[in-house]
């Protein structure tokens, strides 16, 4: 029998509204229970925060900076402002500046903020130098996933769903440094030389579609992926007995994608090889579908 | 191996075992970073990674995939891990270098030396400088892991490529070589340097390195340059003999809560650039739990300072006592000492004297018969401005990228590997021993209201005698430049002061009879910052100073935040747009720079993306107006 113990509450004020939390709350979760909320892209609500996208950034009483909502704790009478001018034009010039260097377009999150806020990336054109903004062309070395950096915003989700957080494959990490830091197995290994076991679940958390399934990917490059018309079919992973929630996402009536509810406390999204990537024998022998005979019968090695 | 250093080891180390071995000499270097240790105390000794990633470096010029792979299999840990690491310092190679490095200083200093004429010698015979590829697409091993094939046979033998401020900036232009820093030099005398190693000869002999110029004056000078260039460096019988370990012989004698009260009650503050009352924040961490650590920050990057250096080539003793005493203050049983990976000959002899010390029983357990017991281990860094930060530099020791981290908590609460840490800066650290052998009301009668003591100042750039300073806070910045460093020479006239290096704020010349004090210059909208004063004539380009700055920052962000990563670049480009537009500032550029900076000032993580917009900015004010 175990008793529930309650945090001590510390009162803050969001807005002029004052709002109580358990003490170790984040102001990102004092926003929230408010009723309020401020945009995130680093932030994911499985991971520890981390910080560094700076979007969610406010205004706190008696800070000379802006602070990080996702990170920062709260204090007993903390005064939080998250709609002021000072504020929004950080939020509206973060989203500028991953704009004007990587590829959004397939960021839903971003280009949210970036309509919402008013972003314009085009005013920094005339004086972009060459060589600035990273063309690499997507890495595609094994049949389950592709690497297409261009579109990579640092968020280090992966990087943190591949280490102790969630996977403890810790297969990639951040190298290089500034401009040129980025996301790497280490000595740009292909994947298949490297750590990685193929769960995926760095996929699963990628917010811009840097990490993409293959089929998503060349289905896109078809020009046949098509969200609009998908359904999302609920169902228990067959492979063991854990019995793992999937979201089956369905396109003419052939499975395209899985995933797995975040709000399932067995899976928290995240999956296995097998669960994410491990279903295209659902189509085999029947007719070919977009991508179906580069599919994989079964995954590569690692397992 | 039975340690398991984490969840996932297994699967990582099979692939790591068929990795084939290191060369002997790499697996002997390696072999000396681990020491005494034996196998199984190496795992989870993850503050070894970066010692272990110099001595590969060292052994074959370049950290080589097997190198790397052996380095995972002894300390534990995953290989995206330690290659995110090697790739983040400017000085480590991922991939094959040409053994012999020239990493040539065309900072703002050195630029005004002709640094650009020593590049266009180096290019002529070695073709384009060798940077870190930008993404990463280089890597020449890519398709052959196995390590078997490797493609130095086909590496010239010495490389080049353009370097940060050297911290030298009194006698450069400086070129870092290998151990070596080659100072004053000049095209000609590089080109025979180059045609030398070219024909595998060593080259002309090593001139002795032209010693820098000290000067002094007011009340209480010379108090950090007493010793400097008039003791044998790493002689302990010299510091003895003029005042040395009298400051820590007094605080033993006094106790560790007396001790902190005479720095306090002396009004020290931080010389790093942030000002912080040393002695509060000696205090902050002595009330946390144990264990505790005390860090030298001697990772001295700002461009145009050079005054840690000074002190650790010349006096490195002042600054291990200064330590030491922290140590006993804040209740530490080990301090670490961080140097920059661009410092040879301070790296030395810090570790020299630490060596003298240790033996004379300063350091080590039961220090001086008394209960105390601490020591200092060095740690060195490998070419990051951002390690300066005092969180990026913690991070550094631990064996993680140099990344700040977020604050609050701050250092004294969770600092170096998660404890209670204090860490100060070398000339702060060197004021100590003084205040507590003369006592702290004394120290405090020295300088001004809010900036007690005396401070060092770095003179660069077109004065008549470039050289580290001594003065009493409150002296005016003009006695600093005419009457100690004797002012613009053969009649020129100042044009402009960059105070406090890359990250401070241009004085013009009618500015420079502020009193050279932290209130006063932030009544102006500056700060004293690192304490270098770098004076440019009527003739500089103005405009190639602040695009080398806004290049600096952009070399220089560690990426981590959007603000400053992309923030650094569009402030180079537009920096870069309006010197091509010849000094004309368009109303549509300025606000775009204006903004841009406040956001870097308001959103960035750490004080390298919120200062990186200062100097830019201040030079907008009389830049913008120019003819």
């Amino acid at each position: 029998m175990t008793r529930e113990v309650q945090a001590p509450l510390v009162t803050v004020e969001v807005d002029g509204q004052r709002v109580e939390v358990p003490e170790a709350s984040t102001v990102l979760q004092a926003i929230r229970a408010a009723g309020k909320d401020v945009p995130t892209l680093c932030y994911h609500p499985v991971l520890e925060p981390i910080g560094v996208c700076r979007v969610c950034v406010v205004e706190v009483e008696g800070s000379r900076t802006l602070v990080a909502a996702c990170i920062r704790r709260v204090e007993p009478g903390m005064r939080v402002r998250t709609e002021t001018p000072r504020v929004e034009l950080s939020r509206r010039m973060v989203v500028e500046l991953l704009q004007s260097s990587v590829d959004t377009s397939l960021a839903p999150d971003v280009q949210r903020y970036a309509a919402e806020y008013g972003a314009r990336p085009e005013r920094w054109q005339p004086f972009a130098q060459e060589g600035a903004r990273a063309r690499r062309a997507p890495k595609v070395d094994n049949d389950l996933y592709v690497r297409d950096l261009d579109r990579c915003i640092l968020c280090y989700r992966c990087v943190r769903a591949c280490g102790e957080e969630v996977q403890n494959s810790f297969a990639i990490a951040v190298a290089g440094r500034g401009l040129g830091a980025r996301i790497d197995p280490g000595f740009d290994l292909p994947l298949p030389d490297s750590a990685c076991v193929f769960c995926g679940n760095c996929v699963a958390v990628c917010p811009t579609e840097a990490l993409v399934p293959k089929t998503q990917f060349e289905m896109r490059r078809a020009g046949t992926w098509e969200e609009g018309r998908q359904q999302v079919v609920t169902t228990t992973c067959p492979y063991c007995g854990v019995g793992c929630k999937l979201n089956l996402h369905v396109q003419d009536n052939r499975i395209v994608k899985v995933t797995a509810p975040l709000d399932d406390p067995v899976t928290r999204g995240f999956l296995c090889v097998k669960g994410r990537f491990g279903w295209t024998y659902v189509h085999a022998g029947t007719a070919s579908g977009p991508g179906s005979e580069a599919e994989p019968s079964t995954p590569p090695g690692n397992l | 191996m039975s340690a398991i250093p984490f969840r996932g080891w297994g699967v990582e180390l099979q692939r790591l075992e068929r990795v084939p071995p290191p060369t002997p000499e790499e697996q002997q270097a390696l072999e000396r970073v681990w020491g005494h240790l034996g196998p199984e105390e190496r795992v989870g000794r993850r503050d070894l990674l970066l010692p272990a990633l110099w001595a590969a470096q060292e052994a074959r010029g370049w950290i080589s995939y097997p190198a790397a792979a052996a380095i995972c299999r002894e300390l534990g840990l995953p290989l995206a891990d330690v290659y995110g690491v090697a790739s983040f310092y400017a000085l480590l190679a991922t991939e094959p270098r040409p053994r012999r490095m020239i990493h040539l200083c065309d900072d703002i200093v050195c630029m005004l030396r002709g640094a650009e004429a020593l590049a266009q010698t180096l290019h002529r015979h070695l073709g384009d400088p060798l940077e870190e590829p930008a993404h990463g697409e280089t890597y020449a091993q890519r398709s052959l892991p196995d390590g078997t094939n490797s493609p130095e046979g086909s590496l010239p033998p010495v490389g080049w490529s353009r370097s940060p401020c050297l911290g030298q900036c009194e006698r450069g232009v400086a070129a870092l070589v290998g151990e070596r820093v080659l100072l004053g030099l000049t095209p000609e005398a590089l080109e025979e340097r180059v045609r030398a190693w070219l024909r595998g000869e060593e080259g002309p002999a090593e001139a002795t390195s032209p010693p820098p110029h000290l000067g002094w004056k007011g009340e209480g000078t010379p108090l950090l340059l007493a010793r400097c260039g008039r003791v044998s460096p790493t002689s302990l019988e010299d510091y003895r003999s003029l005042g040395g370990y009298q400051g820590l012989q007094r605080a033993l004698a006094i106790g560790p809560e007396a001790t902190l009260q005479e720095v306090e009650r002396s009004g020290l503050i931080g010389r790093g650039g942030a000002a912080f009352p040393t002695g509060r924040k000696w205090a902050l961490a002595a009330r946390e739990p144990p264990p505790r650590y005390v860090v030298c920050n001697a990772d001295e990057s700002e461009p145009g300072t050079f005054k840690d250096r000074v002190l650790l080539e010349k006096d490195p003793f002042s600054v291990i006592e200064g330590l030491t005493i922290a140590g006993y203050a804040v209740g530490a049983e080990r301090g670490y000492l961080y140097v920059r990976g661009e410092y040879p000959e301070a790296y030395r002899t810090v570790v020299q004297a630490l060596e003298a010390a240790r033996a004379a029983g300063y350091l080590g357990s039961r220090i001086l018969g008394t209960d105390f017991s601490f020591d200092i281990e060095v740690r060195r860094g490998a070419g990051a401005y951002v390690c300066g930060e005092e969180t990026a530099l913690f991070n550094s020791i631990e064996g993680f990228r140099g990344e700040p981290r977020n604050r609050p908590p701050f250092p004294t609460q969770v600092g170096l590997f998660r404890r209670p840490t204090a860490i100060n800066n070398v000339e702060t650290l060197a004021c100590v021993p003084p205040i507590l052998a003369r006592g702290g009301e004394w120290y405090a009668h020295l300088g001004t209201e809010r900036s007690r003591g005396t401070k060092l100042v770095c003179v660069s750039g077109h004065v008549v005698r470039p050289g580290l300073y001594e003065v009493p806070f409150g002296v005016p910045i003009r006695t600093v430049v005419e009457d100690l460093a004797g002012g613009v020479p053969a009649g020129g006239r100042v044009q402009a002061v960059l105070c406090g290096g890359a990250a401070g704020t241009f004085l013009l010349p009618e500015e420079l009879d502020t009193p050279l004090a932290v209130e006063a210059l932030q009544a102006r909208g500056a700060a004293l910052g690192s304490g270098a004063l770098m004076v440019f004539d009527e003739r500089t380009d103005l405009w190639a100073v602040v695009e080398r700055i806004a290049r600096f920052f952009r070399d220089e962000s560690c990426g981590q935040c959007v603000p400053c990563r992309v923030g650094t670049q569009r402030q180079l480009e537009l920096v870069a747009e309006l010197r091509r537009g010849g000094g004309r500032v368009d109303p549509h550029l300025r606000g775009l720079l204006e903004e841009l900076a406040q956001v870097m000032r308001d959103a960035s993580i750490c004080g390298l993306g919120q200062l990186a917009p200062n100097a830019v900015l201040s030079s907008l004010r009389f830049l913008g107006r120019m003819p």
